[in-house]
């Protein structure tokens, strides 16, 4: 493996695990589509080094490059191709109903949360209420059950999501 | 050499093509999906039977002997896993046809709704078949993809809001997950030049010990992913519940039992069987730990949960954990006992979101505290969840409790008593977290009103839905899930001693390599595939 393809599979990794991380959904894309392409140079240098075309009668065994790297790694690209564009379809779905390219918040974790909130709140209603009382940004933990589309107030899409289809 | 081999994978695909052409007449995408289903179990069942008989039946694709071609494997474990998988996706596919008319919020069921929903389906199943059956590891990446395409899709059929926000998190996690994959097989085919499973499995002996406890690890947490293990299992809870009943009910059923297997086999054939695969340091020690810390948040995030489905999905994660500690114990006892584990939490896990769905048909609602009183207004319902829940928790005498009490004393055999102190602790809880949804769902009174939406009587409730609860379809399919799961355990013995024999094979790999490989020794062919 020479070292400038080592260092740009390496690269690639890198930068894509970094977009990966964040939290808007078009950034995660290029984030996957970076760390696919590090996979396939990966692939293709674990054949070992270039050589002839293997067709017989161009030369000798071992002048000839390995195919079977670049027969996975035409595979993985196809692969990898599909369902990019599979992703890409979501991400504008995901836009269409919530107007957004941010990654909202996992809903039942939010409502497991507030019940552990209002379990404590219940058991030391004091505290509670000094702890409300000090941090006016704590949001009323009075209702546990609320419906979905108050608990995510800076989440407008999740309440007008039967759009036509 | 078998031509049955690839059956279980070709006749889907080519019903979900044929599936596709028929996208305009729901009758025949039915007719052909049960029947290519169908016939997947039969060719199943038989394949089974031989490979009991003669260890392991193969195939090469194309003719081209291994290492060079792709080679078709299946020997015990593999058997038992299709037989099991396409028995499963028989079930539910009715269940999900059963669906099919309109239910309570005026939403009809997903495969009524949508013509995508057979042919992917269809390929779903290919998909599954296709990681049991082969004997190569790219081929294995292939296959997995196939799998994972169809229930991207499958997951966000409909694509509303909440399916797109958490379809997203499995997406993205499972293509981290393939990526790793392609890294590992890269790494692996560069220092050893084969991906074919058994040509591996006699390279991996010449690597340094270094670069095998590598390989093990990059392995085990690339089908961690998929199986859902301690600490890489966040995504499942998220995205499980969100999916459309029937498809949720697959899903827990077999997906991450594809990633156990995986690591089941990757590790006994390719890092040996005696659990020194880190060249001194048990690599069973590592997946112990792990599978400790899997069952022990598995069941904990259940006890949290107040959505049936999501409480359920945690209970997934709980049962993965059981699987890896028997494998760490590698020990035939503790192997056997996965083997058996697997099929049980298969029958298991699928039976519990079926009647999950259920109560979501019956109640128009999914969370334990709108829901009160089903054991009154929906007996059957009861009883299809109390079966597979004692299972879950494994109360004899149940399915599960035969499967608990095999890893336990292999577990007590191979004096890890820390692992089996877990093991029975997480038992107690999940008992516990199946008492909190019986007495929520089946007993007492909804703490809180159905949401409006849903508590709009049925339309047509009156001659669908009785006192079943469902309409007759899903009931029965579910009935047969049931009774599939208690079949299970009334033939524990003979079904202990095939698991037995499986996981003889399995910590031999031997057996495998030469019935692969067969008279080609590793010498007689020039590295570089």
């Amino acid at each position: 493996m020479s070292v400038l393809l080592a260092v740009t599979a390496a690269c690639l990794f890198g930068i894509g695990t970094w977009l990966l991380l964040q939290r808007r959904l078009t950034r995660i894309i290029i984030g996957l589509g970076l760390i696919g392409h590090g996979t396939n140079i990966l692939l293709i240098t674990s054949g070992g080094r270039g050589g002839l075309p293997p067709l017989i009668g161009r030369g000798e065994k071992d002048d000839f490059a390995d195919p079977l790297p670049q027969a996975l790694a035409l595979t993985a690209i196809v692969i990898t191709f599909g369902v990019m564009a599979f992703l890409l379809a979501m991400a504008y779905r995901s836009w269409q109903v919530t107007h957004d390219d941010l990654v909202a918040d996992d809903l039942e974790d939010r409502l497991v949360g507030a019940s552990v909130r209002l379990d404590s709140d219940v058991a030391d209603v004091e505290a509670a209420d000094l702890e409300a009382s000090s941090d006016s940004s704590a949001d009323a933990p009075g209702q546990p059950d609320d419906e979905p589309a108050e608990m995510t107030g800076d989440d407008p899409g999740t309440s007008d999501t039967e759009e036509d289809r | 050499m078998s031509s049955l081999v690839p059956l279980p994978i070709v006749i889907p695909l080519l019903a979900a093509a044929l599936s596709v052409a028929f996208a305009k007449v729901r009758m025949a995408q039915r007719i052909l999906s049960i029947g290519a289903l169908g016939a997947s179990v039969v060719v199943s069942v038989l394949l089974l039977i031989q490979a009991d008989e003669d260890g392991v039946v193969i195939m090469d694709a194309g003719g081209w002997p291994a290492p060079l071609g792709i080679t078709y494997v299946v020997d015990r474990l593999s058997a038992i896993m299709l037989v099991t998988s396409s028995a499963m996706m028989l079930v539910v596919l009715l269940y999900a046809i059963g669906q099919g008319g309109v239910r309570h919020d005026g939403d009809p069921g997903v495969e009524s709704r949508h013509a995508a929903f057979h042919p992917i389906y269809l390929v779903l199943a290919a998909g599954v078949a296709g990681s049991f059956a082969t004997g190569d590891m790219f081929n294995l990446f292939v296959a997995f993809e196939m799998m994972l395409a169809a229930s991207y899709v499958l997951m966000m059929l409909g694509g509303r809001g909440p399916q797109i926000r958490a379809g997203m998190t499995y997406v993205v996690i499972s293509l981290v997950a393939s990526a790793l994959f392609i890294a590992a097989l890269a790494l692996l085919y560069a220092s050893t030049g084969t991906v074919n499973m058994a040509d591996l499995a006699t390279r991996m002996p010449e690597l340094s010990s270094e670069v095998r406890t590598g390989f093990s690890l990059l392995l085990i947490t690339t089908f961690g992913v998929k199986a859902a293990l301690f600490p890489l299992f966040f995504w499942l809870p998220d995205s499980y519940p969100t999916a459309p009943g029937p498809v949720t009910a697959i899903f827990a059923g077999l997906l991450t039992k594809v990633g156990v297997y995986a690591i089941v086999r990757t590790q006994l054939l390719l890092f040996g069987g005696d659990g020194d695969g880190f060249g001194g340091s048990r690599q069973g020690t590592v997946l112990l730990v792990v599978a400790g810390c899997t069952m022990l948040v598995g069941v904990l995030g259940a006890l949290a949960q107040d959505d049936l489905k999501r409480a359920l999905s945690f209970h997934i994660i709980g049962q993965i954990g059981y699987m890896i500690f028997g494998l760490g114990l590698f020990t035939l006892a503790g192997i056997a006992a996965v083997v058996f584990y697997i099929i049980q939490t298969i029958l298991v896990k699928t039976n519990l979101f079926l009647v999950a769905g259920l109560v979501d048909e019956h109640v128009g609602s999914g969370r334990i505290s709108q829901v009160g009183g089903l054991a009154r207004s929906a007996p059957v319902i009861a009883v299809f969840f109390a079966v597979p829940a004692l299972s879950l928790a494994g109360l004899p005498p149940s399915s599960g409790f035969a499967g608990k009490f095999a890893l336990v004393d292999a577990g007590i055999g191979a004096d890890e008593w820390w692992i089996v102190a877990i093991a029975l602790v997480v038992s107690l809880l999940t008992l516990f977290s199946m008492t909190k949804i019986w007495a929520g769902v089946f007993w007492g009174e909804a703490e809180v009103p159905p949401p409006p939406s849903a508590s709009v009587p049925p339309p047509t409730s009156a001659s669908t839905v009785g006192r079943a609860g469902g309409p007759w379809l899903m009931v029965g399919a579910t009935g047969i899930a049931v009774a599939l799961s208690i079949a299970y355990v009334v033939w524990a013995g003979p079904i202990y001693e095939l698991a037995e024999r499986a996981a003889a094979d399995l910590l031999d790999p031997r057996v495998y390599v030469q019935a692969v490989l067969r008279d080609r020794t590793p010498a007689s062919f020039g590295g570089g595939g």
